[in-house]
């Protein structure tokens, strides 16, 4: 696995652990059941955390922690299951989250740009996937017809810019 | 109709050469059959028994002549000189190679066409009204606000992994030409107390293997509106739609589970969240943009009587027929709008080839305002054609094998491909389909018939509409033969009803008599000149089944 945050390639300094596992030293993510069992703890561990939700554990229930959490993570459990891409867009637009959405699970390439607008800011990947592919594939698109948690300029917005551009050059 | 801007035609170009570069690392063999299957579907391109099939999307089923010679040219140069149109309004080449696809891809660019949301667990290509801009009693002309739906539809980054496919249609008048009580939303354009046009919504419709009536969710959603409404509705289905079952993951089934009341209640809530948030507000100045697009043609000032019309009436009863059952009538006097049959005797429903591609563009440039459409029942229609220029427009689809007189009758059937093509068919559809067209050739014997609607399907899919069909026919396989269970009483439109199964299956042998036995037996019991659906919401399944049983 590879992880891609903010477009590069980086080191995951985090450490997933099972509800059994000891805690390591270090950040480490843990599972939605262990941050509500285990809150307390976590929270006064001196290392950043991270919380995973798998399919079908929408974000709401942590909607009061996003405070002290600094990763959420959302899985993929195949491609087509794409319930995340809400929960991405309702983290960074709903409950105004800022810190780290991370992609995990079956992370295929011409999902990257989806990903993106739909607030990810982090993804693993697999290993056969190369900065070259990255850049390939986030970049398809250059236009949006929609709004998402991206921000992106949408169609509408440019041809009303246009519009109103072609008016002052007539009026001018 | 809609002309692309410099943005939206970017957007069609960018994925041209995006599909191209995944076709080209498929055939070096970089991509597997398996890691390319995801990307070529997503855009329109399936794996059927025999070959590749490429869906091409036609946007609310409206065309240009121009865009229509372009297909013709494509059936031509890279497939067996024809195309299929489906039941949404899409049209299908059967036999294209893999190689060429980026070819013809950027073929269809050239005419501001694509495969964009013809397949995959996307919002698919919006349906709509055949007589979009030429009913009598339309309130609005329903392709704007489905040009609307497309935009913000096309590459939606949210709503392209659904737990389904997802099927939108929108009607513009109180008869349902667009068959929105069976799609997963059904957009009815409405008027309210204060004269606003607005939208009523319904949600959770559908056919295939559990069908169902789309349920009332909302009685009037604001134009500016429309699009946070829709978002609202799509992301709960995204959200909770089951993904643990491929044939219980369509919104029905959601809508089924929660009931629609526990639906509403999300959807409003999801709704009251993403209104306040404005994102999706639609401004005034973009509706009227693509309002603009919509304005009607430069019809002519002309009485409605024409006496070129009821001369050629009188003289050619073969024209009689064909003016009575495929000419509809148009809101502008001297105007009607005529509908192509592409179910010729014998044909296969929705089948059109290239050379008849080309003729009905010449025929739609010079009689239509250039443009046509393609109907849910897999014909094609002509929406503004003089009625002076009726005959003409007659004897020009005559010369093509285009002008049989049987829309809305018994031969007017729709088919699913079947087993002929598809690989998913238990059973035939096309041939049965031409069976029981060559067994009521008699078109004289058709217009005694009347209106009856019969739909094939294969499998339960249900891709021909069987439960819809006033005569429902589904395809089943048992132990390696193929029977046909018969339904009775479905219906498409405003009064929208599933059929009634009338008893076990028939063979391939007897199922053409069975049918012939129904349509005897309506005859006989209906009630002057009552159509064989209101027979049968009138007297029921019962004496239907007891000529088709009785005796055996």
């Amino acid at each position: 696995m590879k992880l891609i945050r903010n477009g590069e390639f980086v080191e995951d300094n985090f450490t997933t652990v099972g509800d059994e596992d000891a805690l390591p030293e270090g950040p480490a993510i843990v599972s939605l059941e262990r941050w509500q069992a285990e809150r307390e703890t976590l929270r006064a561990r001196n290392a950043p955390i991270g919380v995973k939700l798998q399919s079908g554990q929408e974000p709401s229930p942590i909607a009061e922690d996003l405070d002290h959490i600094d990763v959420v993570a959302l899985e993929f459990p195949v491609y087509r299951n794409g319930r995340a891409y809400s929960y991405a867009r309702l983290l960074r637009e709903r409950y105004g989250y800022k810190g780290e959405v991370r992609a995990v699970g079956n992370v295929l390439r011409d999902q990257f740009q989806f990903m993106i607008r739909c607030g990810f800011d982090a993804l693993e990947v697999a290993d056969n996937i190369t900065p070259e592919i990255w850049a390939e594939n986030v970049g398809s698109f250059s236009l949006f017809y929609q709004p998402a948690a991206d921000g992106k300029e949408t169609v509408l917005s440019l041809r009303q810019r246009l519009a109103t551009r072609a008016r002052e050059k007539a009026t001018a | 109709m809609y002309r692309y801007d410099e943005f939206d035609q970017q957007l069609v170009n960018e994925r041209v050469a995006q599909f191209s570069g995944q076709v080209a690392r498929r055939l070096t063999g970089e991509l597997t059959e398996d890691e390319f299957k995801p990307l070529r579907l997503m855009n329109g391109v399936y794996l059927q028994l025999h070959a590749y099939m490429l869906r091409i999307a036609i946007p609310y089923g409206t065309l240009s002549s121009k865009q229509l010679r372009m297909l013709a040219h494509i059936g031509r140069k890279y497939d067996r000189g024809y195309g299929h149109f489906t039941t949404r309004q899409n049209l299908q080449f059967n036999w294209p190679a893999l190689k060429d696809v980026p070819d013809i891809l950027k073929d269809l660019a050239s005419v501001e066409m694509h495969c964009i949301q013809t397949s995959g667990n996307c919002i698919r290509n919006v349906t709509s009204d055949q007589y979009a801009g030429a009913a009598k009693n339309e309130l609005e002309d329903p392709r704007i606000v489905s040009e609307i739906i497309r935009q913000w539809s096309t590459f939606h980054p949210e709503f392209s992994y659904l737990p389904r496919k997802f099927k939108i249609a929108v009607s513009g008048t109180p008869d349902d030409r667009a068959a929105i009580r069976v799609h997963d939303i059904g957009i009815q354009i409405v008027q309210n107390g204060q004269g606003e046009i607005g939208y009523e919504i319904y949600v959770g419709g559908g056919l295939g293997r559990t069908p169902m009536i789309g349920k009332k969710i909302s009685g009037f959603v604001p134009k500016a509106d429309l699009l946070a409404y829709l978002e609202a509705i799509m992301r709960v289905y995204n959200m909770y739609g089951r993904r643990d079952n491929i044939y219980k993951a369509r919104i029905k089934i959601l809508v089924h589970e929660i009931g629609v009341e526990e639906m509403q209640r999300q959807v409003e809530a999801e709704f009251a969240e993403i209104r306040k948030s404005g994102t999706l507000h639609l401004p005034e100045e973009e509706i009227a943009r693509i309002e603009a697009y919509f304005q009607p043609p430069a019809y002519e000032d002309l009485p409605d009587e024409s006496t070129e019309l009821n001369k050629a009436v009188v003289a050619d009863p073969a024209f009689a027929n064909w003016v009575k059952s495929n000419v509809a009538q148009h809101k502008v006097p001297g105007y009607a709008i005529v509908n192509i049959s592409l179910k010729p005797i014998g044909g296969v429903p929705g089948d059109c080839t290239s050379d008849q591609m080309d003729a009905i563009a010449d025929i739609a440039e010079k009689f239509s305002f250039d443009e046509l459409r393609v109907t849910h029942e897999q014909n094609l229609t002509l929406a503004h054609v003089r009625k002076k220029d009726l005959y003409a427009v007659y004897e020009a689809l005559k010369a093509h094998d285009l002008a049989t007189a049987n829309i809305g009758l018994i031969t007017d059937q729709i088919a699913c491909p079947g087993l002929d093509y598809c690989a998913l068919a238990n059973a035939r559809s096309i041939p049965l389909a031409q069976q029981i067209s060559e067994r009521f050739a008699d078109i004289e014997r058709q217009h005694e018939i009347g209106e009856l609607k019969i739909n094939t399907s294969g499998c339960i899919n249900a891709c021909g509409h069987h439960h819809v069909g006033h005569i429902g026919i589904l395809g089943v396989d048992k132990k390696g033969v193929e029977y046909y269970q018969v339904t009775l009483g479905g219906a498409a439109d405003e009064k929208t009803a599933i059929g009634d199964i009338v008893g076990r299956a028939f063979t391939e042998d007897e199922i053409v008599d069975a049918i012939e036995t129904i349509v005897t037996t309506y005859i006989g019991i209906r009630k002057d000149g009552e159509r064989f659906i209101d027979t049968y919401r009138r007297v029921g399944v019962d004496p239907f089944k007891e000529s088709l049983y009785e005796t055996h």
